[in-house]
């Protein structure tokens, strides 16, 4: 039997900027890239979503927070809720959070300044989905682009995921000012995740870094173990 | 009915707006402390009346206009 290509779709909201740059990604890592458009309130048949970066609804209010009512986010909502992957980078992680189904919520850079540049990161859990690929504590070379990047929890909220294990990713050298140097975290139940580096933007060694490939090769085969158990 | 809705920075949360400003109106020789920058929502809502209105904005709050882990939020209706 041929081995399926996993469907991993990508939602493009008014003002996301990335979406294309995921797409392409998923494809040259084996997936097959599918788009879906934000007033689409029901998904197409995937194995996996991807929210991609950006300046949903002009970041207006704030990051995510209108995204957050878009019939393609309520889709992806009964998505994750069934036990779907969903892997939310950048304004996509900002939506994620705004929506409630990841922890905290992301400021304004302690700095105030845009930050565009690539950051070292450890990862804190390689047993997920999204970063099976990566060896235990792993450094990895990423990009960040945002001016809204500070994950924020209060020391309660925060207490509560280190002892749950939610914390996915840090930076491993000062970036924005996040709590505890969060820069990607998990739901509870492991199957949603959101990261401010830009792991599309790092899978070919031409570009720098090809570590954000191991992110999105993890979600392209945890996907295709999913397309193969419903085949 | 006017409403009018001001959303801050929860106490304890670092806002680098309100030190950024603080620092500009040091510049300009003013001796201030604990600035902090939030927002103004103002609004017209279709209610019977002030209470009525009210109920409206506070969900509105809650759902949209503030988030309730990094915002408070205080609500004004003009009669």
């Amino acid at each position: 039997m041929a081995i399926p290509q996993p469907r991993v779709g990508v939602v493009t909201y008014p003002g996301s900027n990335d979406d294309h740059d995921a797409l392409w990604a998923l494809a040259a890592l084996d997936a097959e890239a599918v788009p879906v458009w934000h007033e689409d309130a029901e998904l197409p048949s995937l194995d996996a979503v991807v929210l991609p970066g950006g300046f949903s609804y002009g970041d207006y209010l704030r990051c995510g927070a209108i995204a957050r009512f878009s019939p393609a986010t309520a889709a992806v909502r009964e998505f994750a809720e069934a036990g779907g992957l969903v892997l939310g980078i950048c304004n996509g992680f900002q939506i994620l959070c705004e929506a409630g189904l990841l922890p905290g919520a992301l400021l304004r850079n302690e700095s105030l300044r845009f930050i565009c540049r690539d950051v070292r990161l450890t990862v804190e859990r390689d047993d997920l989905p999204f970063t099976a690929r990566c060896a235990p504590r792993q450094e990895l070379v990423i990009p960040v682009k945002h001016g809204d990047g500070r994950w924020f929890a209060p020391p309660e909220l925060l207490a509560e995921l280190e002892a749950s294990r939610q914390i996915v990713l840090r930076y491993a050298e000062p970036c924005n000012g996040s709590t505890a140097d969060v820069a990607g975290v998990c739901n509870g139940r492991g199957n949603v995740m959101g990261l401010m580096p830009h792991p599309e933007h790092a899978v070919d060694p031409l570009l720098g870094s090809a570590d954000g490939a191991l992110i999105l090769a993890s979600l392209v085969e945890a996907a295709r173990d999913r397309a193969l158990a419903a085949a | 009915m006017k409403a009018t809705v001001l959303v801050r920075p929860k106490p304890g949360i670092l806002d680098p707006q309100g030190e950024a400003v603080e620092t500009a109106l040091e510049h300009l020789g003013f001796t201030v402390s604990g600035a902090r920058v939030g927002k103004v929502i103002d609004l017209e809502v279709d209610a019977a009346d002030a209470a009525a209105a009210k109920t409206q904005v506070e969900q509105m709050c809650e759902r949209l206009l503030a988030n309730p882990l990094i915002e408070s939020y205080e609500i004004e209706v003009a009669g």
